[in-house]
């Protein structure tokens, strides 16, 4: 695997491989139940509505009490999903996420969209770019960040047969399809390319871009070593420890404020094991606004140029 | 067990007495011997103004869940009978952790839910505070159980007029909470929680009319401190703990609760 192989044609969004997946988990296993808080459409969830209606529960504009809800299903053995969009799914409801289904260990998959600035036109207001921080910080939950349709697709199945709380952070743009379905495990991290320059770790939509950069960087005789961390937590320590021992150096990038996200997570991996220069590629503590996903993006220092340059100061670093 | 530690909530666990009583004395169906998470065929309860602990945890142990004995470690360090109540500390009889007010309807509905989904016909009971009426996630959960038919479902209002700032007439006026109970959706009781012939009869009453397509909310007037006089008519034993000389003076009025100490 490198990054060579990866020639997308096809697009789709994440949110996509979600409802794709819960459709396909309704089938297999009748204790999967769905709540949505009045996104049904935009969670992607209609099949399963459609095709499990007894199992399918519309909460309406109600989001602390779908969480207390799904709480309650997993007590009977139930496995709840929710849905609704990333902010709706952590800041709007942290108290009751926080003592009913983390300190109370229920079995509850919060399934999150429209996460991050590529939410687009709709602004600041959906566009939580504090969720990962949030949900991290939180004892019992796991959280992960997937890039494509496929790995969300792949996350979805995997985390019903994960025993606790998940937080699943997803988005809306239509992206490139790169990932492989059947290599998903939770809590470990993808391989994308071996280099022995830098190491950039990303994670979500990032990761497209920084398989661009990595193959910019190389026409420059730059070589990445290129991990994608999709589980934020438990995060895969041994996998960023080796790469950063080849290359001495770390760029992280994420969709997300500099505070909390995977940047922090990483870094808290190498300064207490193996110290190395690190940039951050990621939000500098602001609030998004309207605009189309990637000039959103680019104004808030999220581009392809943007892991370009961090990478070489990173290396400069060293 | 509040004065032991110097700290919990007498007020309103005295006043929730007869209730918990009633509710574990032959109400409900459980199996103490023998508990699990998922309660099936169980009928289940939840608390959801988790710091009357005291009074739960007293009834529990007395239920056979865990020995009577433990009720001294309440509030200490180390101990599985935590100030309010949780599972992490895997105390038999405890499903859900409360005490940050407002959640445990939506839970109960939840588990009422489960119970549904699984052919189980038990029912599941909940208790809420007066004060705690005053979260606004307790009316999405009082929108939600109707329109999803949650019939198997119990829950209780301790209707003291009491919380830590004042009288509920005061602070946050309800108004008139049958009126409100009703608008919404839920077949509505009313009882004495301090009559326990009331109590039982309005269980009973309450259970007869699960399965009907409408939850079920009984509005239960209950006095904090019931019992202890110089507890009852005010807010001010909330959340205070009784000195030595004050524990001598209730337990004089309560002989019944001697067995705690």
């Amino acid at each position: 695997m490198s990054i060579h192989d990866l020639n997308p044609t096809e697009k789709k969004d994440t949110r996509s491989g979600f409802g794709d997946a819960l459709y396909e988990l309704g089938k297999e296993d009748d204790r999967v139940v769905g709540l949505c808080a009045d996104l049904t459409g935009s969670l992607k969830m209609n099949a399963f509505a459609d095709a499990f209606p007894d199992r399918f529960f519309q909460t309406g504009v109600a989001e602390a009490n779908m969480i207390g809800m799904a709480a309650g299903l997993t007590i009977g053995g139930k496995i709840p999903f929710t849905g609704t969009f990333a902010n709706f799914s952590t800041g709007r409801v942290y108290d009751q996420i926080r003592q009913s289904i983390a300190y109370s260990e229920k079995n509850v998959k919060i399934c999150a969209s429209h996460a991050g600035l590529t939410l687009g036109e709709d602004g600041a207001t959906h566009q939580i770019l504090e969720d990962i921080g949030l949900m991290r910080m939180l004892p019992n939950m796991t959280v992960i960040n997937p890039c494509d349709y496929n790995q969300t697709f792949a996350a979805t199945k995997a985390i019903k047969d994960w025993d606790g709380p998940v937080y699943l952070r997803f988005g809306r743009p239509s992206w490139p399809i790169f990932a492989s379905k059947d290599s998903f495990e939770i809590g470990k991290a993808w391989k994308i390319n071996d280099g022995s320059d830098v190491t950039i770790v990303a994670t979500g939509h990032m990761v497209w871009y920084a398989v661009l950069a990595a193959k910019e960087l190389e026409k420059e005789g730059i070589k990445v070593d290129l991990l994608n961390i999709h589980t934020i937590k438990p995060i895969h320590d041994a996998a960023i420890l080796a790469s950063v021992k080849k290359t001495g150096c770390l760029v992280t990038a994420e969709e997300h404020n500099r505070f909390g996200g995977l940047g922090e997570a990483v870094a808290q991996v190498t300064t207490t094991a193996f110290p190395v220069p690190q940039e951050f590629v990621a939000v500098d503590d602001k609030f998004g606004e309207s605009g189309k996903p990637t000039d959103l993006l680019k104004k808030y220092g999220l581009d392809v140029s943007d892991i370009i340059a961090a990478a070489k100061r990173a290396i400069a670093r060293k | 067990m509040v004065h032991s530690c110097s700290s919990g909530h007498p007020g309103g666990s005295l006043g929730c007495a007869d209730f918990f009583t009633a509710l574990y004395g032959g109400i409900m169906r459980y199996d103490s011997s023998n508990f699990n998470m998922d309660g099936k065929g169980e009928d289940l309860f939840f608390l959801s103004n988790g710091h009357i602990s005291p009074v739960w945890y007293s009834t529990l142990a007395r239920s056979g869940y865990f020995p009577i004995s433990e009720l001294s470690t309440f509030r200490a360090i180390d101990t599985r009978l935590q100030g309010h109540p949780t599972t992490a500390e895997h105390l038999p009889g405890i499903r859900m952790a409360s005490g940050s007010l407002g959640q445990g309807l939506s839970v109960a509905i939840g588990a009422a839910l489960a119970k549904k989904l699984n052919g189980d016909d038990r029912l599941v009971f909940s208790l809420h505070g007066d004060g705690e009426l005053q979260e606004g996630q307790i009316w999405e959960a009082a929108i939600a159980a109707p329109h999803h038919k949650v019939d198997n479902l119990i829950a209780t209002v301790d209707f003291n007029n009491r919380q830590i700032d004042g009288d509920v007439t005061d602070v946050m006026s309800l108004g008139n909470l049958k009126a409100k109970w009703e608008a919404f959706g839920w077949t509505t009781l009313e009882m004495d929680g301090n009559d326990m012939g009331d109590v039982v009869a309005t269980l009973e009453k309450a259970k007869g009319m699960t399965g009907q397509g409408k939850p079920i909310v009984i509005i239960m007037r209950t006095e904090m401190g019931q019992g202890v006089d110089f507890m009852m008519g005010t807010h001010n034993w909330h959340g205070v703990a009784p000195n030595d000389e004050q524990l001598a003076q209730a337990l004089q009025q309560l002989e019944e609760t001697e067995g705690d100490y």
